[in-house]
């Protein structure tokens, strides 16, 4: 039985939304991934060097990529996380929130649940709002995207914002198409070289 | 020795850090770091604030690094025992600087014992993933163990934690009453 709230959002899929995401990206912008599914997505839309694929430490997708945004305040980044892994890390949200870069921009990846583990209901499944915490964090610049046509627009308005923004998708169980090489120090590396740090 | 007006060891550090290049400075705060995050916080030369939590810092300085930033994250011992995850599965693997500062609580008359039990845990985690660690006792090393650190930890791309013992610092100044 879905107990989740009523919501107007649309259910869609993590590997067509991040596909639209790349599409958009004409200047270089960084992607980080979060640990599973985020990351395998990202990898199977084409390996680009500004991309980095984050094997461990769930949670830490949106930090890292705060990171980046801090290091290079002209390039745009963008920060991929699952629901699940926000969970464990929403104290970034207030640290984001208070920070206010301005070339940030994160989406939270909602299916409401640990798909990779064996698809168990995450606890925030049932009664939170991930948007509605993230608003709450701080930072007001924070919508869910009704269906795809407004994903793609409100990826558009993050690549010119002038604050961060957070992007909350609902998405379906279905697990990520790709398969990302796990090897740390090259994909370490092959960002650095795609930021133009090397 | 030539007379030298004797420094603190938290304005040896703030020099540290600048001479090393090393701007952005997370923490997750401690009464011992105090004089420490003032100072930084005072001197425009740095980018410091604070996290919720530890692993967030050691993930924004690890995203930093990549971007090309240097930084270092402040933290006391029970912040360090909340690290093993992102040590060994982000920093150590993917050869990243990590420069950390953990003030040692627990220890040399520590008042509280959930302190002094985590304060057990930190060496073996560092001595299990094979890291560097500098336990800092002594004001007339403290220059050389620090600027030397963070030199190698970025030549080699390997952490360090330099741990700062109330030795150094003087500790809780809680136990003095």
């Amino acid at each position: 039985m879905n107990t989740s709230p009523a919501r107007n959002t649309k259910v869609m899929n993590r590997f067509d939304l991040t596909s639209r995401l790349v599409a958009k990206l004409k200047n270089e912008e960084a992607v980080v991934g979060g640990i599973g599914n985020t990351n395998f997505d990202l990898w199977a839309t084409g390996q680009r060097a500004q991309n980095f694929y984050m094997l461990g430490s769930m949670g830490l997708a949106f930090p890292i990529a705060l990171g980046v945004a801090l290091a290079q305040p002209k390039r745009r980044v963008i920060a991929l996380e699952g629901d699940g892994s926000l969970l464990m890390q929403l104290g970034c949200l207030s640290t984001i929130a208070t920070l206010k870069p301005k070339n940030l921009a994160m989406v939270v990846m909602d299916n409401g649940v640990y798909q990779i583990t064996g698809s168990q209901p995450t606890p925030a499944a049932a009664s939170a709002d991930l948007i509605g915490i993230a608003l709450a964090s701080g930072l007001t610049n924070s919508s869910w995207a009704a269906d795809e046509e407004d994903f793609e627009r409100l990826i558009e308005q993050s690549l010119v914002s002038d604050g961060p923004m957070l992007i909350g998708v609902r998405i379906d169980d279905k697990p990520g198409t790709g398969n990302t090489r796990r090897d740390p120090v090259q994909i370490r590396e092959r960002f650095m070289q795609g930021l133009g740090v090397r | 020795m030539a007379a030298e007006t004797a420094r603190s060891w938290h304005e040896i550090v703030q020099q540290t850090l600048k001479r090393n290049e090393i701007t952005l400075v997370p923490y997750v705060p401690d009464r011992v770091l105090t004089p420490l995050i003032k100072n930084l916080h005072a001197d425009p030369y740095f980018n410091v604030f604070s996290t919720a939590r530890e692993e967030e810092a050691v993930g924004i300085v690890a995203g930093a690094w990549m971007g090309g930033m240097r930084g270092a994250v402040l933290m006391q011992t029970s912040g360090f025992a909340t690290l093993a995850n992102v040590l060994a599965s982000l920093v150590v693997p993917s050869q990243i600087p990590l420069v950390m500062f953990v003030s040692e609580r627990g220890t040399l008359g520590e008042f509280n014992i959930g302190q002094s039990l985590v304060c057990r845990t930190m060496r073996p985690v560092l001595d299990s993933l094979a890291m560097e660690h500098h336990t800092c006792t002594r004001l007339d090393e403290f220059e050389f163990i620090t600027d030397r650190s963070i030199k190698q930890a970025i030549a080699t791309q390997a952490p360090v934690a330099l741990i700062l013992s109330p030795l150094l610092t003087g500790g809780s100044k809680k136990l003095d009453k």
